[in-house]
């Protein structure tokens, strides 16, 4: 296993562990135990937990800002591209629940733990910029309504976290996939250009 | 100094134009200079050998033929059309220079009728004006005005029998090699993604909010400075893209985005790299930037 493999193995479990127990409940030394590697051998792959935990955000920015990026690509017209989207983010909030969970309860939740390292947008730019340009585009194709980006971008990734978490606390009576397509609907009608 | 010492012989001849680059010529500091290297056979304010009358009349050769102003096939001077008049006068001239953004693409003169006016090689981006088979000979200074110093830069390099560079629409590349953002005082804005709201700050870029078009348009107007002191964005007011064949654009002092994305990148920029560089640094709060340079230190 290359230096760079075994990093991305150690990510894993500690993606279980903080998405689960939080950030603060969770320790070098227990996500040493749980790799079953020493606290000595984890410090040669990440120098502190806040560095573990920047490059957490930015491997789960780069998973989403990849799969946002295939579906701009891709020939759907704006309607259907927001369907992909909110597709694949229910995707990965089910089969990979830890990355959604940490964005939301690690990341967003505890914001003084990145202001040093991941000030601003800076760790999760690779996920916002495919946003950008996928607003971008659709506004330009006339399919979306020119209006600020951050409106746009809480309108739409706001209402995917929610309902996730909703999802997480096991609120919702019906599985997360059965609200796709009308979620999407919404999404496209309260964006879309008169 | 050169080894012939024979003067350049100049023809400065107007299409349909304002005067601005006549006046923007007089401003140069060593006019005196050289206008002691060169012999002006017409120019339309200085003294010279030949009335316009005359110049018609006669339809001299000349070294270089500097036409200033846009161009229209029917258009007069002292009674001949211009399609006679250029085309002559272009045969018998060595090198012609097209002075101005009317003369190279047509510019704002070319609003008027645009099926009927254009520059003498291009007309806008395409080359199919009245001298595009003697392309070759052509240099194209465009600019609203051009500048006085890119144009004695272009004599000088002749009168030096030197080779003049040009780019895809003849403009000699050591002037609009740069972009005008090239040397702005307000890159570091720019990166920051710092914007002005208002003229004539010393503080903030102009892309954003003022519509700047210095990312893309061709000109060394933050190297060469205009009067020697300062150019438009240093003064604190947007580049409107005057060198460029897109000249003029609509609403020349806004930035078209969709949502609150430009709808241009700087030039050869990708979109992506654009965005994620530009959404990251606007993440940021420059507290240094975000001040007066000299209010808020009163
Ligand atoms: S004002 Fe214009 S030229 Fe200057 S840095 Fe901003 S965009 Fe560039
Ligand atoms: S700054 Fe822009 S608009 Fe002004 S002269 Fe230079 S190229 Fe033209």
């Amino acid at each position: 296993m290359t230096k760079e493999e075994r990093k991305v193995s150690i990510m894993t479990k500690a993606l279980e562990l903080f998405s689960k127990e939080g950030f603060y409940q969770t320790t070098m030394p227990s996500i040493a135990e749980k790799i079953g590697m020493s606290v000595g051998n984890l410090y040669n792959y990440f120098t502190s937990k806040e560095m573990l935990a920047k490059d957490l955000i930015l491997y789960i920015a780069n998973i989403l800002g990849d799969e946002i990026r295939k579906i701009n690509e891709s020939p759907a017209s704006t309607q259907e591209k927001i369907k992909a989207i909110v597709h694949m983010y229910f995707r990965i909030a089910q089969e990979r629940p830890e990355t959604i969970e940490y964005f939301l309860r690690v990341y967003l939740s505890n914001r003084e733990v990145f202001q040093n390292c991941c000030a601003g947008m800076i760790c999760v730019s690779a996920f916002v910029t495919e946003l950008m340009i996928f607003f971008e585009e659709g506004v330009r194709a006339g399919d979306l309504r020119d209006q600020d980006f951050f409106s746009a971008f809480g309108l739409f990734m706001g209402y995917l976290g929610g309902m996730v978490f909703l999802n997480g606390e096991k609120i919702l009576p019906k599985s997360l996939e059965s609200y796709e397509h009308t979620i999407a609907e919404n999404i496209y009608n309260a964006l879309k250009s008169h | 100094m050169p080894s012939n010492p024979t003067k350049l012989k100049i023809i400065w001849l107007q299409g349909m134009t304002c005067n601005g680059n006549t006046h923007s010529f007089l401003n140069d500091p060593a006019l005196g200079n050289l206008l002691e290297s060169v012999e002006l056979l017409h120019h339309p304010l200085l003294p010279c050998t030949l009335t316009l009358q005359q110049l018609v009349k006669k339809l001299p050769k000349s070294d270089i033929l500097i036409f200033e102003g846009a161009y229209s096939a029917s258009f007069e001077r002292a009674g001949m059309v211009m399609e006679s008049l250029l085309m002559t006068l272009a045969l018998k001239a060595k090198h012609i220079i097209a002075m101005g953004s009317c003369a190279s693409f047509g510019g704002i003169f070319k609003e008027h009728d645009p099926a009927h006016i254009s520059g003498i090689v291009f007309d806008k981006e395409n080359d199919s004006g009245p001298l595009r088979d003697m392309r070759k000979k052509v240099i194209t200074l465009s600019g609203c005005p051009a500048h006085p110093k890119w144009l004695s830069f272009v004599i000088d390099m002749i009168r030096l029998n030197k080779p003049i560079l040009v780019d895809e629409y003849r403009r000699p590349r050591e002037l609009y090699g740069y972009l005008v953002h090239n040397g702005c005082l307000r890159n570091e804005y720019f990166e920051w993604k710092v914007d002005s709201d208002h003229f004539g700050t010393k503080e903030g870029c102009l892309f954003y909010a003022q519509g700047c078009q210095g990312p893309f348009t061709h000109g060394s107007c933050n190297k060469i400075l205009w009067n020697e002191v300062s150019s438009k964005t240093r003064a604190g007011t947007p580049c409107v893209g005057c060198t460029e064949p897109t000249f003029p654009k609509r609403e020349l002092f806004t930035t078209k985005t969709y949502m609150s994305i430009p709808s241009e990148m700087p030039l050869g920029i990708p979109k992506r790299s654009y965005l994620a560089l530009a959404g990251a640094a606007k993440s940021f709060h420059i507290k240094r930037l975000e001040e007066r340079l000299i209010d808020d230190h009163a």
